[in-house]
């Protein structure tokens, strides 16, 4: 089977800044993909060569095992959901959803009445007339998404689309995201520089960092099984532990990774259970954050462990910031991490 | 004591923006808008044509002349006419200048491009417009251009043209098209290079993204966008033209134009009522095309 969209080797610089280095992917039709990293990792310019905004310095860039790296962006069967939205201001909510069947030249009335089936199924059927300065944020959101459906698209690219939302309606624009993609059963690639969301919503989440792809992988082995030091620590911020430390811990050189939450935080006189790797170390703060609480421990200069504590598990009280603990895991929880 | 004051003025605000405001008002309420009013105030009246003393009696007496006189109706008709072809070359060879500078040059040119389009602004007007009539003459750089070219004999054509030719560029239609063009450039291209550099490099893309090819991007949004800056200039443009007096005087052909009534009626003629029935003209027009460019759309975005 063809990928719906195949990158082969592709690299952009731009002056003597690497956005995309030597990069290959493959995203699967019918996928929802992300693409995750920080800001500058190059996942932006991944998703502008995919739409045609931006072309490649070397590489191919494939749509359904067809070379479309000199194709225009308007001749690409595939859409764009922007970051700012990018609706026509000029235009009501109706004639920027109908705006890519209007420049196909479909006669008005069936435009009207696409335009419409496409705003009921964003739940947006009433305001069709206002203008996109009369909607709230994530009402232009959905906006952009029917506008960007219209076309009944392949791929629907989203960059970082529920950025500019608050964190409530965040979380129900995920789970309309993720049911939209289910039901139409296109492929979407999204970019989002938020672990989290790309846990929630992707298949399969590529990692990027400085303009390579770290890891690539489904949202779970990225979890429990990160590669490298940087995916452990970008996606649900792993402790990172190398070199003498390691050593000291495990009595090899070999740097793993372990999270916060397999990590146990015992009273300093208090005995681990049988076979548990422990050290002690001094409590240098806990952070509550309801669910859970966040203790950092230092347990050598160069270390400071993150410790999570579930507010569920209603141990014994911490002790206060400056005594000294101890921290236990057990050696099944550690994941060993390639020598970056 | 300035601190009393400050605290005075402070949760006062009412008090302290009339206290701004009060000295720029008064200027403008009396001395701007109260002398426009005693203009119009003074097309209201007439003049005695055996006295040649203005009679100060409210009657439409001068519009009348003004509307049925055939003369008067060339002189507005030929003033419409220019002021049209000026705000329409000037919008078309702005447009390009004006993209160019908002979207592809980089810090460097963009900056050379506006310090260019602004510096024969610095310029004494008179000296540019006397430059320009001998650049234009007969003997001048352009004839000479055209003749070591070959092309002598198709300047003459367009020359012979009627109405709009004469004997040579200086003293034609034609050459007072041209300075106008240059001269008022600048207040096309700087309002509609800002309406241009708002318009978020995002929907262009959205515009692409959706299917439409290039030129309909250019039809359905950068046009559409780009009005209000267009409606800006044009004014600039358009006003310019209808109330200059001097470049009509110094190039081109002999027809009067608006401006150079008003001046001629006011001065040497003392036909006081006259030349301000002329100056309202340019305001009517001014407003009906205000009006126009409202009802096109091109101040929804502001």
């Amino acid at each position: 089977m063809t990928a719906a969209i195949e990158l082969r080797d592709t690299t952009r610089t731009f002056g003597t800044v690497v956005a995309l280095d030597h990069v290959s992917l493959e995203i699967t039709s019918g996928e929802f993909f992300a693409l995750l990293g920080p800001s500058g990792s190059g996942k932006t310019t991944c998703l502008r060569l995919i739409a045609g905004f931006d072309r490649p310095d070397s590489g191919r860039i494939l749509l359904d095992g067809e070379d479309v790296t000199d194709t225009p962006p308007y001749e690409r069967n595939l859409n764009t959901v922007f970051q700012d939205y990018a609706l026509f201001p000029h235009m009501t909510v109706a004639e920027n959803v109908a705006y890519g069947l209007r420049v196909r030249r479909v006669g008005s009335a069936d435009r009207r009445r696409r335009a419409a089936e496409m705003l009921d199924l964003v739940r947006l059927g009433e305001y069709g007339d206002r203008r996109p300065a009369q909607l709230s944020g994530g009402q232009r959101q959905r906006v952009a998404l029917a506008r960007a459906l219209i076309n009944r698209p392949k791929v629907l690219l989203l960059d970082e689309p529920l950025g500019a939302l608050d964190l409530k309606l965040r979380e129900e624009m995920q789970a309309e995201l993720k049911g939209l993609q289910q039901r139409l059963g296109i492929t979407f690639v999204f970019v989002t520089h938020d672990q989290g969301e790309a846990l929630s919503m992707a298949d399969r989440i590529a990692v990027f960092s400085q303009g390579r792809i770290e890891q690539l992988d489904t949202p779970r082995a990225l979890y429990t099984r990160p590669r490298t030091a940087f995916v452990a620590s970008f996606v649900g911020g792993a402790n990172v532990i190398e070199g003498a430390t390691a050593e000291r811990l495990t009595g090899r050189r070999s740097p793993f990774a372990i999270r916060p939450e397999l990590i146990d935080v015992l009273p300093d006189d208090s005995s681990a259970a049988d076979g548990s790797i422990t050290c002690s170390g001094v409590l240098e703060d806990v952070l509550y954050h309801g669910s859970s609480s966040r203790c950092h421990v230092r347990v050598d200069e160069s270390t400071v462990l993150a410790a999570a504590r579930a507010e569920s598990a209603g141990a014994a009280p911490l002790p206060a910031n400056g005594a000294r603990v101890r921290v236990a895991w057990r050696p099944a929880s550690m994941v060993p991490l390639e020598v970056g | 004591m300035l601190r009393h004051v400050s605290t005075f003025l402070h949760g006062r605000n009412a008090f302290y923006v009339s206290l701004l405001l009060l000295p720029p008002l008064l200027w403008l309420g009396t001395i701007y808008l109260g002398s426009l009013f005693a203009l119009l105030m003074q097309s209201f009246y007439a003049i005695d044509d055996f006295t040649a003393k203005i009679v100060p009696e409210l009657t439409l007496r001068t519009y009348r002349q003004l509307v049925t006189q055939p003369a008067n109706v060339d002189i507005v008709l030929r003033t419409i006419t220019m002021a049209v072809a000026v705000t329409v070359a000037s919008a078309v060879i702005a447009f390009p200048v004006a993209n160019y500078m908002a979207r592809y040059a980089g810090p460097k040119m963009k900056a050379f491009f506006y310090v260019g389009v602004m510096l024969p602004m610095w310029t004494s007007y008179l000296v540019k417009v006397y430059a320009w009539r001998l650049i234009l003459a007969k003997q001048g750089i352009v004839s000479w251009g055209f003749a070591s070219l070959g092309l002598g004999s198709t300047l003459d054509a367009v020359l012979a043209t009627p109405v709009i030719g004469g004997p040579s560029l200086a003293s034609s239609y034609i050459g007072m098209f041209i300075v106008f063009v240059y001269m008022w450039l600048p207040f096309m291209i700087l309002p509609l290079a800002a309406a241009l550099e708002r318009v978020p490099e995002s929907l262009l893309q959205a515009s692409a993204d959706l299917g439409a090819r290039p030129s309909q991007t250019f039809r359905n949004v950068v046009l559409p966008l780009a009005l209000p800056g267009l409606a800006a200039g044009s004014i600039f443009t358009f006003s310019l033209t209808l109330g200059d007096y001097i470049i009509p005087s110094v190039v081109g052909a002999p027809g009067y134009f608006v401006g150079m009534m008003v001046y001629q009626q006011q001065g040497t003629a003392g036909n006081m009522p006259l030349a301000a029935a002329f100056s309202v003209v340019p305001i009517v027009l001014i407003a009906g095309y205000l009006a126009f460019a409202r009802r096109l759309g091109a101040f929804d975005a502001l």
